[in-house]
């Protein structure tokens, strides 16, 4: 019998599961070896004995927080997609804030009407097995992950941060042309994409295990950078590290 | 007598959550609500205090699938606040970028959410097996505008290169030929998608209403230009809130909006209504096929206005490339000065007009953001909708009615996670 996978979504921009119909030759072939059962963003069947859930979005109602948990009790696996689910991602920038504040900015005077509670990642509510982090997550380490869980394969995250992929694509190093970047500490497995592409690391794919603190440190005194520089840019995706503590 | 009890919790295949709830006992319609009990995400005041930077890479978070549409919006409302204007080149680049997300969430939405409907089956997912060549020619479509959209800015899904004052990354003259021939050679898989929808039965339901777009005397416009109602006529962006009114309704905590009558109507159709002189020939030769015609009181044919678009999209993207190669690719540095003001930015996102209203200080720090939402705009139309069409089909069978009632939302193809990144609605 095929796998049978479930899609969440919780509250994101459900761009990770967009990346997902994103596929194109693979997403047939993928389906001829899993059975989605649950994907309301693209179909209308509901069921509900998926063996393997992907969550996409982070937690940030209480309505969330038990609708996370039945899932977790009906899936073997448990899949968070994406900065939001995995890291907490930019819904964090709103805990720096008391709710009620956040409330007034955007509902004014309707904000009684409306609930919600400081954001955070699934694994803070229920066990994850599996995270898929950045903004938007990779889908081709998506695809290394489905094919390590079919085929009962071990997975790991790289565990080097993002200056490793930044150095072999070539990329002339941000700091060098006077710029500002959280490659140094962040979990590489993106390519260096933001890098690449024109922009710096803005730190979507969360810390490196034990990142090398005085060695970022050191970079941003050589820059005329300081602490505070760099948790304000930190804080954009991962902000939840900073307020949970 | 009628008895009619539908409670469609969460609507599928749409962006988003949203609830249908009918009740008609004896005959008598009780009850005819279009919920949304998405969860808020709270952008505005989450962009507060972030520079101008940050504000333009955190607001394309606000929808995976028109990253694009936001990015743009914030990156223009930042100019107009900044006193900065873009380039020629940086708004041919900037069109041809947003062409590709167009063409992207279009094929998305009429083959993956509103085709299913037609073809009596619960996702596009079974039609690999028994419609193969229609998955795979949607999925080549798809793939092509998420190849252009990532050669321009980096990645389609939250894009990485366009910046305020226009891109710090450029294609090759080489890629954009390569890209040049696989948007000719896409020409035919919209065609067979014409035939495709030509066949299919498109519900007959007729709800004059006011529908707004931009309109850009120059050009079908996506990203430029005034506001445009078939009502009243042309308005400033920078009047936008006295288009877009939104307000409360009692029963429900849903800001909703209206301008000259109960409700109007934005996206693909509201676009065609107001600019369809303005398509390219293609795009208006397929319209004819189509039978749509200008203006269109039928929000089922919103999908039909959509392939029409897609095919402008891909004929203009032609005309952009050649323009683009003809003047001689530079690789133009942004020049940004910043300073303190207020500026909106306004344009035409998959589902509809966007608007996105900063204001900064003057070290480039946003201290206030509003943003309305295409599909905000809408729900108010849909709810109209819904209680003009089912006294009309009231005498269909409960599934029919669901199914119609399911059919309409989707038309609209909802970004509801956009619309609620603002707004949200109490859980009723």
């Amino acid at each position: 019998m095929k796998p049978r996978l479930g899609f969440f979504d919780f509250t994101g921009c459900e761009g990770c599961q967009l990346e997902v119909i994103n596929f194109e030759i693979e997403l047939v072939e993928l389906l001829e070896l899993v059975d989605i059962v649950n994907f309301r963003e693209a179909m209308t069947e509901k069921g509900e004995d998926y063996e393997i859930a992907f969550i996409d979005g982070a937690i940030t109602t209480e309505s969330d927080i038990s609708r996370i948990k039945e899932i977790r009790e009906q899936a073997k696996i448990v899949v968070a997609m994406g900065a939001c689910a995995s890291l907490g991602g930019v819904n964090c920038l709103k805990n720096f804030r008391p709710m009620e504040e956040n409330l007034k900015i955007v509902y004014g005077d309707c904000a009684g009407y409306y609930n919600t509670i400081p954001a955070r990642p699934v694994s803070a509510v229920v066990p994850v097995e599996y995270e898929l982090p950045g903004c938007p997550m990779n889908r081709y380490e998506f695809l290394k992950l489905a094919k390590a869980l079919l085929l009962g394969k071990k997975f790991e995250l790289p565990n080097y941060p993002v200056c490793v992929e930044c150095k072999m694509v070539g990329n002339v190093c941000v700091f060098d042309k006077g710029g500002f970047c959280l490659g140094p500490v962040t979990r590489a497995g993106c390519s260096a994409i933001c890098v690449t592409t024109g922009r710096h690391c803005w730190g979507c794919r969360g810390l490196v295990d034990d990142p090398n603190v005085n060695s970022e440190k050191e970079i941003l005194q050589k820059h005329g950078l300081t602490v505070d520089d760099i948790l304000n840019q930190f804080r954009i995706f991962n902000g939840y590290l900073e307020v949970s503590k | 007598m009628t008895q009619l009890n539908i409670n469609v919790h969460h609507v599928t295949r749409v962006e988003g959550h949203g609830n249908i709830t009918v009740n008609a006992k004896d005959g008598k319609i009780e009850e005819i609500t279009w919920e949304i009990p998405e969860s808020p995400r709270f952008f505005e005041a989450m962009l507060r205090g972030l520079n101008y930077e940050d504000v333009t890479w955190l607001a394309p978070r606000i929808c995976g699938i028109c990253s694009v549409a936001h990015s743009t919006a914030a990156i223009q409302a930042t100019e107009a606040a900044f006193g900065v204007q873009p380039s020629e080149q940086t708004m041919l680049l900037r069109k041809l970028l947003y062409h590709a997300e167009t063409l992207q969430s279009h094929v998305l939405h009429f083959y993956f959410l509103a085709a299913p409907d037609f073809l009596g089956v619960g996702s596009v997912f079974p039609l690999i097996n028994t419609h193969k060549e229609v998955v795979l020619r949607a999925l080549r479509l798809k793939k092509l505008a998420n190849d252009l959209a990532d050669l321009l800015a980096g990645r389609k899904t939250h894009p990485t290169s366009c910046v305020v004052g226009g891109f710090v990354k450029f294609p090759e003259t080489s890629q954009l030929g390569t890209m040049r021939q696989r948007l000719s050679e896409a020409m035919d898989d919209l065609k067979e998608t014409v035939k495709l929808f030509k066949g299919l039965n498109v519900p007959d339901f007729i709800r004059p209403t006011e529908y707004i777009a931009l309109k850009d005397p120059k050009e079908y416009a996506f990203i430029s230009g005034d506001i445009s109602s078939t009502d009243t006529g042309i308005a400033p962006i920078t009047d936008y809130l006295e288009m877009t009114n939104e307000f409360c309704v009692p029963q429900s905590t849903a800001k909703f909006s209206r301008h000259a009558r109960d409700s109007y109507m934005v996206g693909a159709l509201a676009r065609f209504n107001n600019n369809y002189s303005q398509l390219l020939p293609e795009a208006q030769k397929a319209a004819g096929e189509l039978g749509l015609k200008a203006v269109c009181d039928n929000p089922y044919m919103i999908s039909i206005a959509q392939i029409v678009e897609s095919i402008h999209a891909v004929e203009d993207s032609l005309r952009l490339i050649d323009q683009i190669v003809a003047r001689g690719l530079k690789e133009e540095k942004p020049e940004v000065k910043v300073r303190a003001g207020r500026g909106v930015g306004a344009v035409e996102a998959p589902r509809g007009i966007l608007f996105h209203d900063y204001t900064y200080d003057d070290k480039g720090v946003l201290t206030e953001a509003n943003c309305v939402i295409p599909t905000n705009q809408n729900h108010n139309n849909i709810q109209k909708d819904m209680e003009s069409l089912v006294p009309s089909i009231i005498n269909k069978t409960q599934d029919d009615i669901t199914l119609m009632l399911e059919m309409l939302v989707r038309a609209y193809d909802p970004c509801i996670s956009c619309s609620t990144h603002f707004l949200e609605v109490r859980f009723v």
